[in-house]
């Protein structure tokens, strides 16, 4: 074949698998998928008056302000208590811009981040989890997740915080571990994936139970 | 640990159990053969040999082979090229981005069309809906089935069969554009819009409506099952399978790590059909697999652990850094093996934040060249590289002329496979020497210490192997803000990975379809009491060994200044 009949076969080619593959196929898939499963295709997204606030699969940390501004300029918030909080995030629970923490095994930076870490989860748990040590602190609690948006901890976590939002709410202890247990995904099959407490779910069953205080 | 290994335990078995049904299948596509999917696929078929204008049944040799391959590929990088360029005017919801620059573009498309998918480029941030599915998406086709293409002449040459009377033929290898096609249409295809739908269903985006209360979303799904499926690995979003909208269960997950596997593994058995010996297809099998049970054994051991920095913290407990809670360290460490063994470099998981021991494993599966299991097509065609300098090492040991299916391996194809396999470790050394020993690869470097030096070597060990996973921290891309206002590329890391990834993708392709077209028009001899068998155990161990010497000890020292010294130490850099 001469190397122009390969060029033309090739732009021709080019030209059908575009229409074809990059507009057909996800048109397709989309229409396919809105219809068959609209509401998680969407995002699986969390309503307030009719609209979105976030996803059932987004972490977000719930925040109080303190009314102080770091240098520069933005407010400096602190955790809410009266609600489960996520892992650690290196993007502020970012799900428009995600970027990995790139914390590497033996990063001097890493050791003051966990040690951080972990002064702040036994500052705001401690008081309600008497006894806590750094030892007793989840591994995923000090961590940053991959996504930045990880909408899970680890069960152990979840029993932790269960105190403290139980104290903060004057809710029962035993009905806020029974809102974690209904919001533990177990794995699947009971082999596979591990088991996690989503927090969106787990705050939004919260506020429906008793609104906070 | 019980639980870890009996999920490890499960995945194996779905591998295996897929083998011989996708094998047999992809036999069946490559040979013209009647498939179940004839009555749906066929015409459409049919119709694409009209539109492209090809005689289906014309034989290329290779060099009309290649040509065609290259000619494709060049057309397909301008337009991938213009596209990523002028964003500003694609339909579909745009974000109000801009273009990204010149070299990063440069890299992009070049990583796209080489079954790469490096990324410079931070998917939600930077690029269109129109980008992502026109541009991306289409390469994310088209380059695996190039792969596949490229496997299965090989395959048919190894396989041609001529009666000893006949004049010698032209040594014809197939037709590129019935190849294509067929890898596509048949392959491809089908199993990427069941798989979309099985995504969606767990919880994988798939709208056009854009970013909304603060959600970055678009056609998520359909993107998500071919770069899965077609080794690709190129995110919609910047931290790719982590991101919860791209992998949001235990099952997705699953899901997505057997369709990166499936057809790298099933080609294994496709090759013994095709040649006629399904011995020699589960042989190869078997090395890919011992291989990579290993890599999966010592990352899931390493990861078990904490890293120094968290020890010294007092933090206690696996390592977690950069991990989701729904996979945790066994799914994260099984991923990791599983797109490293084969080139797909998508990640579940933050490989910048490996324990040192655990970022040795897709170091070392990256430094193997894609031969273990390997991205769709590049896989076996590597893997059988390594089969031929292997039965001519064997040769050698009992001093006879190597034979390969009956055929005679001579000087020509030893020199051609020679070259083929050193090429990319070739790239990457230079690649990466060049940025480590000048101070053009200083502005790319994040991390201090040994794990500069990693991220460093990886990037273009990645990059030149067509794989794509990243330790994070090295960029080419400088964004202040998303939609690429005010961004510019670090030209040098760009241009030099960009260049690193065509080298090591068509470099290997023309030489290992010089090498089909060495053996094609070959004289089978009959097989003797003398003739070396290339589907033994003994033969294996030979053929691990030859990839091991090859693959890991080039990099042996390389490796030493990075993972291992971190793995070893406590020192914090």
């Amino acid at each position: 074949m001469k190397l122009t009949r390969d060029l033309t076969t090739a732009a021709i080619a080019i030209v059908l698998f575009t229409v074809v593959l990059g507009i057909g196929y996800p048109l397709a898939i989309t229409g396919l998928a809105q219809v068959a499963f609209g509401d998680k295709a969407s995002g699986s997204q969390i309503k307030q008056d009719g609209k979105v606030v976030g996803s059932r699969l987004i972490g977000v940390s719930r925040t109080l302000d303190t009314g102080r501004t770091d240098a520069d300029g933005a407010p400096i918030t602190k955790p809410d208590p009266a609600y489960f909080q996520p892992r650690p995030s290196a993007t502020g629970y970012s799900a428009t811009a995600t970027f990995f923490s790139n914390r590497g095994p033996n990063s001097a930076a890493a050791q003051f981040f966990y040690r951080d870490a972990l002064a702040a989860y036994r500052a705001l748990e401690g008081p309600y989890n008497p006894g806590l040590t750094d030892a007793g602190v989840p591994v995923d609690a000090v961590t940053t997740s991959g996504s930045g948006v990880d909408p899970q901890i680890s069960p152990a976590n979840g029993a932790i915080q269960a105190r403290r939002v139980a104290a903060v709410r004057q809710l029962p202890l035993a009905r806020v571990r029974q809102l974690v247990e209904e919001n533990t995904a177990g794995r699947v099959l009971g082999v596979i994936g591990e088991p996690g407490v989503n927090v969106p779910d787990l705050n939004l069953a919260l506020d429906a139970q008793a609104p906070k205080p | 640990v019980a639980q870890g290994i009996l999920q490890i335990a499960i995945f194996c078995a779905l591998i295996v159990g897929v083998v011989p049904l996708l094998g047999g299948y992809m036999a069946r596509v490559f040979r013209s053969e009647r498939t179940f999917l004839d009555r749906v696929v066929g015409p459409a078929e049919r119709l694409t040999y009209r539109i492209l204008r090809i005689d289906p049944a014309y034989g290329q040799d290779w060099k009309a082979y290649a040509k065609s391959l290259a000619v494709f590929s060049v057309v397909g990088f301008v337009v991938l090229y213009v596209i990523l360029r002028t964003q500003t005017l694609h339909p579909f919801y745009t974000g109000g981005f801009h273009s990204a620059p010149w070299d990063v573009t440069f890299n992009t498309a070049s990583s796209f069309v080489t079954n790469t998918n490096w990324q410079f480029y931070g998917g939600e941030t930077t690029l269109t809906y129109f980008s992502q599915m026109a541009g991306l998406a289409v390469q994310n086709f088209l380059s695996a089935a190039v792969g596949l293409a490229v496997a299965v002449a090989l395959i048919r040459a190894l396989a041609a069969r001529r009666a000893s009377d006949e004049r010698d033929d032209l040594g014809t290898i197939g037709n590129f554009w019935q190849d294509l096609t067929r890898a596509t249409l048949y392959v491809l295809v089908p199993i990427a819009v069941v798989a979309a739908l099985v995504l969606v269903s767990q919880g994988v985006v798939q709208t056009l409506g854009g970013t909304v209360g603060g959600l970055a979303r678009g056609p998520v799904a359909s993107q998500e099952a071919i770069k899965e499926l077609g080794t690709n690995g190129g995110g919609f979003y910047n931290v790719n399978s982590v991101f919860p909208f791209e992998n949001p269960t235990g099952l997705s997950n699953l899901v997505e790590m057997f369709l990166i596997l499936c057809i790298p593994a099933s080609l294994t058995y496709t090759y013994g059909r095709i040649v006629g010996n399904r011995r020699q297809g589960w042989a190869i099998f078997g090395v890919m697999g011992l291989l990579f049970l290993i890599s999966v054994a010592v990352v899931f051991a390493a990861e078990r652990h904490g890293t120094p920095a968290q020890h010294l913290a007092g933090v206690v407990g696996a390592n977690m850094e950069g991990k989701d809670v729904r996979f945790g360290t066994t799914s994260s460490a099984l991923w990791t093996a599983v797109t490293t063994v084969t080139s797909c470099g998508a990640v579940n998981a933050a490989f910048e934040s490996l324990t040192g021991i655990g970022s040795l494993v897709p170091m070392t599966n990256l430094a193997y060249g894609e031969s273990v299991f390997g991205g769709v097509g590049t896989g076996l065609y590597t893997m059988l590289m390594y089969v031929l300098l292997a039965v001519f090492i064997g040769g050698l040991m009992v001093g006879r002329t190597p034979e390969f299916l009956g055929k005679k391996v001579e000087a020509r194809e030893i020199k051609l496979v020679s070259l083929a396999v050193l090429a990319t470790p070739l790239i990457v050394l230079l690649g990466a020497g060049t940025a480590l020993a000048t101070s053009y690869g200083r502005p790319s470097i994040y991390a201090s210490g040994p794990q500069g030096f990693s991220e460093t070597l990886y990037a273009y060990l990645s990059q030149a192997n067509n794989n794509g996973s990243a330790f994070a921290g090295y960029t080419g891309f400088v964004q202040p803000d998303a939609g690429n206002l005010g961004s510019h590329g670090v030209t040098f890391a760009d241009v030099i990975g960009g260049l690193a990834m065509l080298g090591g993708r068509f470099l290997p392709i023309v030489l290992v379809l010089a090498v089909a077209g060495a053996v094609a028009g070959k004289r089978v001899a009959p097989v003797g009491l003398g003739t070396m068998r290339t589907d033994t155990g003994t033969f294996a161990s030979l053929l691990v060994g030859v990839i091991v010497l090859i693959g890991a000890l080039t990099f042996f020292p390389a490796l030493l200044l990075g993972p291992i010294v971190q793995g070893l130490t406590d020192h914090l850099f």
